[in-house]
């Protein structure tokens, strides 16, 4: 019983589904890649109806991200080029996409007290966590609205300062701890913290497609992935490909992208008609913007880009209207259309007007 | 509830009643054999019964087909996560030396089923965990310092004990492909399963081999639409049902007869509109705007989507065989769909968790305790003394090491554990009452009723009753939160009626209650009984519409609040009480509101209770 014991594997051996092979849904691909181009955007939170492949989608883009160079054997991921030494000996890892299930307990998420070496060998060694291997990754938490209050706050914590402290069984250990945090729920099920929702950058709603045929397509291709993953995974490789090397080209391209002043204008302008506080919405819509633009191989960010990541970007950072119940990324559509209209919406004048 | 309800099929006479009754068992039965053939691949059954011979002999036919080697499990309802997941064998740990994992139920049940007893009381928590599990067909488990991916590949018998709205986690239901409902049947009626354990052996060897057929994508989805099925499993499951079916029966194609089965034992279950159901004027609003969708299919407008509704979503010159249509219809369960138009509201108009700060400080003292976490002694929390123990244990060896003292257990700071407590909040039903001459003055007495006996209820409930009454210019608060019966009695003896409808000053004193009560840690929710004929608005001199345009603000600000509400029509139905291109002014209310209208013309005590019983059942659960 106890070799069977030793031979629990640590990883799933299951294929996921691809991610080119996701049926519609498009807003949430499209946050999803902008992450993966600008990490320093700060995550996605997807929030939408049962069944419509949130969490798919968010295994899919494992699969997808190109590999990174890490210090050999580091239990962090730290990344040689920020040391001073040429010496060291690197490595290519895949960049890791770590599933904080339900039900994990605070010593596993932050890391604690080696327990086999504690017993073996009397020694005091830290076991690092789920934040230390989601070091330059990213972290995943599926049903976050149920995510337990203990560990929101530990989370909220370590997205705010990068950094992971442990103070505890006499260890005291600081390792960074950054990564791009992926949410995904269903609000029937209860709602997210505001301090939470303020640590995503993008957010979208998902809900079942409306068009017959591409509900069709989505049964059809999950049934034949169920029926057989490997081979269906196989056939999709190819279009995976294409959207891996979509990634590291706009990831390339990124810093060179430029942003024009009238489009820092109307951003700015965006953000003042909808009363979204601090800068916060104004630098991530820049970001989101920048990345959206370098995903099309587009040297320029356009006011076309800002237009369509608007809403993921500014809907979560609405104040709540009781008078307008509508849904929020209708919102900011609304404002968009407004502000792109008419050249006074959203400057001082027109407030002060209001 | 059915008088409020119109979509209701007129009972059948009794020999259809005899048919229908042999038809659920048999069907249930199909359902339980495909099941069995792979029940990871279907999720799972629902089985709508109370405890009793006839479930038991459900269960029993399951056991048979599937056999004697698939592990089955029982899960208890409270089940805690070392349990339900694993974790650390604390007794192998210390007397090995060294870490060892102990399996969960979940694991432990790997190529068989869980059983899920009293199913619509899991919480939702568990039923979270159980859907993680359902859909990656193993568990991850980080927990006490273990990690580790453990294979579960399960199926899920549900036992569902509700009464009324109590159901499954919509989250957990979704992901079972079948659901019988064998409630009412009694067991003189039923019989043995036709199959046996060879038939499903062939049918396996069957599907093994039988081709895809294209058309049955089409079909099913097409189907699913049409009965304003949103989740994508449901067409899905049916897909695999219909391939089961036919296997069962010896054939490797699909044929119309399986395809019918397929739908009536997964669609149905789900339905939530009837395929040619004209737009009910009482409906509840369209969950979906459609000006989102566009922005979502921006990039792929090839289709033409014309509008958006829920209706269009039928195919345009579909597959769909009437047949079928009305077979599936015919398999509906009684009253669903009202009852699923109830639920869709209730979870809108849920209580949030934004409440008091005082409520969550409590919390961390009283209510149901729900296992430990570590924390510190400061006196805001109570000690778990064995989890303490047990995180202590594995460092005794090295702590007494290390340690000059003598003492037999070296317990630190970090090893100390503490209760988590989850309170259920008590609830404050607040009544707001049309005493004006419009609502008929029985009418109120009916409601002095209904408060009365659900006050005798809330004894046992832990439960409070306001009452608000507006009539003639203002609204008044004539009983003030209270558990007390005998003051309840001679509140509501006094209260007169006649006059205006102030319907916006009863809306407004009501959410100031809602609110009150929040921030002493109740949970408020709103009953408002009127008419909704509201003619006295914030200005005395202000016309009707006017009036009705106040009404409808303050329901507003009732929304933003998001108080829970339910509002009880009390208009003569269909005759009129029309505005705004024929809306009838309580449903503009309630969905002001944002909360749910029945329409219920004729109120009398019982009913009443029993209506907004329902309503708290379901919060509960929710």
């Amino acid at each position: 019983m106890s070799e069977a014991r030793k031979q629990i594997p640590k990883k799933s051996g299951r294929v996921a589904f691809p991610f080119s092979a996701i049926v519609g849904q498009e807003a949430m691909k499209e946050a999803l890649l902008i992450s993966a181009v600008d990490p320093t955007i700060g995550g996605v939170l997807v929030f939408g109806d049962r069944g419509t492949g949130k969490s798919t989608a968010v295994r899919a883009l494992a699969q997808l991200l190109p590999k990174m160079k890490v210090i050999k054997g580091s239990a962090y991921n730290l990344d040689p080029d920020r040391e001073d030494d040429p010496d060291l000996k690197t490595q290519q890892v895949p960049v890791p996409v770590v599933d904080l299930p339900l039900g994990a307990t605070e010593d596993r998420v932050v890391g604690a007290l080696d327990i086999e070496k504690a017993l073996t060998e009397g020694e005091r060694a830290f076991q690092p966590g789920l934040l230390a291997q989601a070091n330059r990754g990213f972290l995943y938490i599926d049903e976050i609205n149920l995510l337990e209050d203990h560990l929101v706050d530990l989370l909220l914590d370590v997205a705010a300062s990068g950094e992971n402290v442990v103070e505890r069984e006499g260890l005291s250990i600081r390792h960074p701890a950054r990564f791009v945090l992926i949410g995904s729920g269903n609000p029937e099920e209860g709602e997210l913290r505001p301090q939470l929702l303020d640590r995503f950058g993008l957010s979208v709603d998902v809900s079942t497609p409306e068009d017959i045929k591409q509900r069709i397509e989505v049964v059809r291709r999950r049934d034949a992935y169920d029926r057989d993953p490997h081979g269906f995974a196989d056939k999709w490789k190819r279009k995976d490909g294409a959207v891996r090397r979509h990634i590291v080209g706009a990831r390339e391209l990124l810093e060179s992208v430029e942003v024009p002043d009238e489009v820092l204008e109307n951003s700015a302008r965006l953000c003042m008609a909808l009363g979204t506080d601090g800068l916060r919405g104004e630098l991530t819509l820049m970001r989101a913007a920048r990345a959206w633009a370098a995903l099309r191989d587009q040297p320029v960010v356009t006011d076309e880009a800002l237009k369509m990541v608007a809403p993921m970007v500014l809907s979560h950072r609405l104040r709540r209207n009781p008078l307008d119940d509508s849904r929020a990324s209708i919102r900011v559509q609304r404002v968009v259309e407004e502000v792109f209209t008419n050249p006074d919406a959203g400057t001082i004048s027109s407030i002060a007007a209001q | 509830m059915t008088a409020a309800l119109t979509l209701v099929e007129p009972a059948p006479d009794d020999g259809d009643f005899l048919d229908r009754k042999v038809c659920i068992w048999s069907d249930a039965l199909v359902a339980l054999a495909v099941f069995a053939l792979d029940p990871p691949t279907f999720g799972g059954i629902t089985i709508r019964a109370h405890a009793g011979p006839v479930r038991d002999a459900l269960l029993k036919a399951f056991r048979e087909l599937a056999g004697e080697d698939v592990p089955v499990r029982k899960m208890p309802s409270h089940i805690a996560d070392e349990r339900l997941l694993g974790g650390l064998d604390m007794a192998a740990t210390l007397k090995n030396g060294r870490p060892v994992a102990k399996m969960g139920l979940l694991s432990e049940a790997d190529g068989g089923v869980v059983i899920v007893p009293m199913a619509e009381r899991i919480e939702p928590l568990t039923a979270s965990r159980l859907c993680a599990v359902l859909d990656r067909g193993e568990v991850a488990l980080e927990r006490d310092g273990i990690t580790a991916t453990l294979q579960a590949s399960i199926g899920v018998i549900a036992l569902d004990e509700g009464i009324g709205e109590e159901r499954l986690p919509g989250s957990l239901a979704d992901r079972l492909a079948f659901y019988a409902d064998i409630n009412g049947l009694s067991i003189r009626e039923v019989d043995a399963s036709p199959l046996t354990r060879t038939d499903l052996e062939r049918a396996r060897g069957v599907l093994a081999q039988a081709p895809v057929d294209e058309t049955l994508f089409e079909t099913m989805t097409a189907l699913a639409a049409a009965f304003g099925v949103a989740s994508m499993r449901a067409a899905l499951f049916a897909v695999r049902t219909a391939r089961a079916v036919a296997a069962l029966d010896g054939r490797d194609t699909v044929e119309p007869a399986d395809v019918e089965l397929a739908a009536r034992l997964v669609i149905a279950p789900r339905a939530t509109q009837l395929p040619t159901q004209e737009a009910e004027p009482d409906a509840l609003p369209e969950p979906q705007e459609p000006t989102d969708k566009e922005a979502q299919h921006d990039e792929s407008p090839e289709e033409d989507d014309s509008g958006g509704d829920a209706e269009d979503a039928s195919p345009p010159d579909g597959p769909l065989d009437d047949h079928v249509l009305e077979a599936v219809e015919a398999a509906i369960p009684d009253q669903l769909l009202e009852q699923l138009k109830l639920q869709a509201a209730l979870a809108r108009c849920a209580p949030q968790s934004s409440g008091g700060k005082g409520a969550q400080q409590q919390a961390q003292m009283r209510g149901r305790p729900i296992g430990s976490r570590r924390g510190r002694l400061d006196g805001r929390h109570k000690l778990h003394l064995t989890d303490t123990l047990r995180a202590a244990a594995p460092w005794q060896p090295i702590r007494k090491r290390q340690s000059t003292r003598t003492s037999k257990i070296v317990v630190t700071g970090d090893d100390i554990r503490v209760r988590r407590f989850k309170q259920t909040q008590e609830s404050v039903t607040i009544f707001v009452v049309d005493a004006s001459g419009s609502a008929a003055l029985h009418r109120l007495a009916e409601v002095k009723g209904a408060v009365e006996l659900l006050l005798a209820e809330s004894y046992a409930r832990r439960d409070c009753v306001a009452l608000i009454v507006f009539r003639g210019r203002e609204a008044e608060l004539v009983l003030p939160p209270t558990r007390s019966l005998v003051r309840a009695k001679r509140c509501l003896a006094g209260v007169p009626g006649g006059g205006g409808t102030p319907l916006a000053a009863g809306l407004d004193a009501a959410l100031d209650v809602a609110l009150e009560c929040r921030r002493s840690g109740r949970t408020p929710r709103l009953v408002v009984m009127s008419d909704a004929e509201a003619n006295v608005g914030y200005d005395p001199t202000a016309r009707r519409a006017e009036a009705l345009e106040d009404a409808l603000g303050a329901a507003k600000r009732i929304a933003a609040e998001r108080v829970s509400a339910l509002m009880i029509d009390t208009s003569p139905q269909r005759k009129g009480r029309r505005d705004r291109g024929g809306v009838p002014k309580a449903l503009q209310i309630a969905e002001a509101m944002g909360g749910i209208h029945l329409a219920l013309p004729h109120p009398s005590a019982s009913g009443l209770k029993a209506l907004v019983e329902d309503h708290g059942a379901h919060q509960m659960a929710s």
